[in-house]
């Protein structure tokens, strides 16, 4: 893992179709060095997944998105991390993660129907072992997503000509 | 002291009708001075860009991103705080330190923030200023061509001739000593230059400075440093002549904002020189200017504060897209350098057997894609393009698609 590395890995999260030869030329590798850096990185589960940040309100899909709060006892052996695994083996949630302060989980979960989302919450996590607790918070509004501001449009007002 | 106005020589004295001349030839109220000045030759290119659609310009000579946040709210802070006043001539103590230091740690030059420093509105003013300065009419003055637009018309407005120096691309666009030797004369009085260049992404490292250093310590001249393209330096680091002993009182630097903070809009930068010189510019900007926008200030000390990560984020983008960019316009049959700073490709055209002026014409009118002419930048210029890459990397290989089908063509 060198600067080479990170700096591929970097222009990567900000747009993951730019191919191995665009790569090399930006970076100065050949497309080889390249494709086979990729190819450790995946390998080392650094590159995890190649995706795209979708607004599904423009797409049509009337989804809702909750934030779920989750206060949780830890297992004497396990601690959080066996409660963690049974969260996220449901496809529903999207985003798992421990923090501090007044809770313990914050949990992105997904759904069709704000009924759904409250059957999955009630039905799924809140009657696992261990959950003293949950708070559901409907999404309104999505601002920003993955460092992408979806209410405003990308760049900005520039003369066509200057100098 | 008291200003001596000059006495009107107008006479007081009514004049009977017969006196008034019967037909009067219409007056031109505009000075010889601004009539002078040639009209910016890319006007025709815009007036044809404003009627097409789908135009990819890489005619700016701006960055395309937004000021990082820190630094706008700054701005926006001393507006709500009601920090709206002028600054002192000089602008703000805080920011002429900053500036000191900054410029003392980055490139090794030792400027005291007291009276050699002073906060302009924009390079653009700090070019006025440093010319009016120390020109008198009929002074020539030496610009190094190709390079930004306002140089010669500056020199005109302060009285002076300003005679091109000639920095082809043999010579990667640098002053050589025989250039300069060719064309220094007893008149010369000043020497202006730009690297990172202005259209052509030329350096000149601290060998090529000290090259020429020895003639203009021997004939006298003074330098004027425009390196507002400074933090854009690509290969290897960015040298400042005045860090440079022999050319230290001999310099003018000029630095700004605008392009390493993509801060264009905000008119901020800076003028430093020994305190003599920086007196004189003190006297016009506090006459012509005043101080520079406030809130501008106010953001500029945020960006030396606390935009290092922001900034180098943006360089390294910038330098992704030259070697992109760059490899693009070689591999459609367009030769070009691979420049070393600012965020131009200044490729030669001469292959395509059209002048620059119907490349840009052409290339907009059939492909969509605004060029600026080399010849915009004088004519060592001639013959090149300037591109822009301070566009998306998806429009800049959408521009190579279409320069290249555009080339297919002719
Ligand atoms: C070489 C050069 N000098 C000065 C300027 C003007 O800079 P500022 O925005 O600081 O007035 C520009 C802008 O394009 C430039 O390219």
């Amino acid at each position: 893992m060198d600067e080479k590395d990170r700096e591929i890995l970097r222009v990567l999260e900000s747009d993951s179709r730019v191919g191995a030869e665009d790569l090399g030329t930006m970076l100065s590798l050949s497309p080889s060095e390249v494709q086979a850096r990729i190819g450790t990185l995946e390998k080392a589960g650094v590159l995890r997944k190649y995706t795209a940040i979708i607004d599904w309100k423009k797409a049509g899909e009337d989804g809702v998105v909750a934030l779920v709060e989750l206060k949780v006892s830890p297992e004497r052996e396990f601690g959080y991390d066996r409660i963690a695994d049974r969260i996220a083996r449901f496809p529903e949630v999207k985003s798992l993660r421990l923090v501090t302060g007044t809770y313990d989980f914050q949990v992105i979960v997904t759904g069709r129907t704000m009924q759904e989302i409250a059957e999955f919450v009630s039905g799924q996590i809140a009657s696992l072992e261990n959950i003293k607790e949950t708070v559901t918070h409907i999404v309104m509004k999505t601002y920003k997503e993955h460092g992408c501001e979806l209410q405003r449009s990308e760049g900005l007002e520039r003369l066509p000509y200057s100098f | 002291m008291a200003v001596n106005y000059r006495e009107a020589k107008g006479s007081n004295v009514s004049r009977t009708a017969s006196e008034i001349p019967e037909e009067k030839v219409p007056r031109s109220y505009i000075s010889q001075r601004a009539e002078g000045i040639p009209p910016s030759g890319i006007r025709k290119f815009f007036d044809l860009l404003l009627t097409m659609d789908d135009v990819i310009s890489l005619g700016v000579g701006e960055p395309d991103f937004n000021t990082p946040w820190n630094i706008a709210v700054a701005g926006i802070d001393s507006i709500e705080k009601g920090i709206t006043s002028y600054t002192s001539n000089k602008g703000l103590q805080e920011l002429r330190d900053l500036v000191s230091s900054y410029l003392s740690q980055h490139y090794n030059t030792d400027y005291d923030p007291d009276d050699e420093i002073i906060i302009t509105t924009g390079v653009s003013e700090g070019l006025d200023l440093a010319v009016r300065a120390v020109v008198d009419p009929g002074d020539e003055v030496l610009v190094a061509d190709p390079c930004y637009v306002s140089y010669a018309p500056c020199v005109m407005l302060a009285g002076g001739i300003p005679v091109a120096l000639p920095c082809p691309a043999e010579d990667e666009f640098r002053v050589t000593p025989d250039a300069l030797l060719e064309k220094v004369t007893k008149k010369t009085k000043l020497l202006m230059i730009n690297y990172p260049n202005n259209p052509s992404g030329g350096v000149m490292g601290r060998d090529d400075l000290k090259a020429i250093s020895d003639i203009i310590v021997d004939h006298d001249l003074l330098l004027l440093s425009d390196e507002i393209y400074s933090e854009l330096t690509y290969e290897g680091r960015h040298v400042s002549p005045a860090s440079i002993e022999t050319l230290r009182e001999k310099t003018i630097t000029l630095n700004g904002f605008s392009k390493a903070y993509s801060m264009t809009g905000w008119r901020v930068g800076y003028l430093c020189a020994p305190s003599e010189i920086a007196g004189a510019a003190l006297k016009i900007h506090q006459y012509a200017m005043l101080s520079s926008p406030t809130m501008a200030q106010y953001a500029a000390i945020e960006a030396l504060r606390g935009a290092e990560d922001a900034k180098d984020r943006m360089v390294a983008e910038f330098r992704m897209r030259r070697n992109l960019f760059v490899a693009g316009l070689n591999r459609i049959g367009l030769p070009c350098h691979l420049p070393k700073g600012a965020f131009y490709a200044f490729p030669s055209i001469e292959g395509t057997g059209l002048t620059d002026e119907e490349f840009a014409e052409r290339l907009l009118i059939e492909q969509q894609v605004a060029v600026v002419p080399g010849r915009a930048f004088g004519s060592s210029g001639i013959g090149h393009v300037r591109c822009a890459y301070a566009a998306s990397r998806m429009d800049l290989e959408e521009a190579i698609r279409r320069i290249g089908i555009f080339i297919d063509s002719i």
